[in-house]
């Protein structure tokens, strides 16, 4: 199976949110990194993971679905999931998708740990 | 370079649909049953009403030397001759490609015809994808791809999927999942035929969420499996009017 042309690192940006800063190509084969920076994310209690999209190279439909067992998973634990610095390509993917009405979209990081910060 | 890079970007990005607000349905012959899909939304897994379910369905090409890519382009132009008898898709002249909608006429148990539609959301080399809109029983993205592993082509059916309000959710959960299986194994073991493979499918199936989402449920008032038995008559009346 190809590998994964992604990475992902993590960063604490409140006591409460943690953003996954994504560099590369989400496709089906990004499972496991972004599973496992789903989980570093989580570990200190963050009740909102924000998303980075800024280096976003690439991401395909299985990419989408990876997002959507992402959120589902997110949710469960009762955290929201946030997203910035998607390009207007993937802004308009995500609405296809609907996506949108599950992950809020923001234009920069201080936007999206604002909303993490109220409760959004 | 960087005028190569840009070009590769935009045809990585073209493999995308643009957003729809409504679906348009276009280039369907006569003898089809053309209802529930022209005017309706797109929904996918996230507006759905019943448990979320990922099914992976796989099959191995041993000693198949075509690669992923014509194996996507073999099930792309191929793609209603490889499913069960009774079923057809019906998708427009230009093939599956970004923003097209098919067509689907299904046989339901009891040989109940239900008329419903797919939209194609993404198409590359090596995989596409479907979404559902209203009305069609499951909420779902469907992709089929096809990929190297072990120096085997493997080729594969995904869907992430909700039964799109509570009547689908009893028939799912009564004869619609096994059903389903069925219809995807089917049609993996006759793309494999084609290749001169006689392969077995391995299944996959995890629930992703297990809250059912009582939000969605009137998402029933388009239910297509009620709507083609109550409109297909007038629809074949109509027919037979403007022949005559």
């Amino acid at each position: 199976m190809p590998q994964s042309q992604v990475k992902m690192d993590v960063r604490k940006v409140t006591p409460q949110a943690s953003v996954i800063d994504i560099e590369g190509d989400v496709t089906a084969f990004s499972e496991n990194v972004l599973m496992d920076a789903y989980t570093d994310a989580s570990s200190d209690g963050a009740n909102s993971i924000i998303l980075n999209f800024s280096n976003l190279d690439y991401m395909n439909s299985s990419g989408i679905g990876l997002l959507v067992t992402l959120l589902i998973r997110a949710q469960r634990q009762g955290q929201s999931l946030l997203a910035y610095g998607l390009s207007d390509h993937y802004r308009q993917i995500f609405e296809l998708t609907r996506l949108n009405e599950a992950i809020s979209c923001y234009a920069g990081e201080a936007d999206a740990v604002a909303a993490a910060s109220n409760g959004r | 370079m960087e005028d190569r890079e840009n070009k590769d970007r935009a045809a990585r990005d073209a493999a995308w649909a643009k957003p729809v607000d409504r679906l348009r349905v276009s280039g369907v012959p006569d003898g089809a049953l053309n209802l529930n899909v022209e005017g309706r939304q797109l929904t996918g897994p996230l507006r759905g009403f019943g448990k979320m379910w990922q099914k992976t369905y796989r099959v191995r090409l041993d000693g198949v030397e075509a690669t992923p890519q014509e194996v996507i382009a073999a099930w792309k132009e191929n793609f209603s001759k490889f499913w069960p008898e009774g079923n057809a898709f019906y998708g427009p002249l230009t093939g599956i490609a970004p923003g097209e909608v098919a067509v689907l006429n299904l046989s339901m148990p009891g040989r109940i015809p239900l008329s419903t539609g797919v939209m194609v959301i993404f198409a590359d080399e090596e995989s596409f994808t479907f979404m559902t809109p209203q009305g069609h029983m499951l909420a779902a993205w469907i992709t089929f791809s096809a990929f190297e592993e072990d120096d085997t082509k493997v080729v594969q059916v995904q869907a992430l999927l909700r039964a799109t309000d509570p009547l689908s959710e009893i028939g799912l959960r009564l004869f619609g999942h096994k059903s389903e299986d069925e219809f995807w194994r089917h049609t993996l073991k006759a793309l494999a035929a084609h290749f001169g493979v006689t392969a077995s499918v391995e299944q996959q199936v995890t629930c992703v969420d297990p809250r059912l989402q009582w939000s969605q449920a009137g998402n029933i008032w388009h239910s297509a499996a009620l709507r083609t038995p109550l409109y297909a008559p007038v629809h074949w009346l109509r027919r037979m009017i403007r022949r005559s």
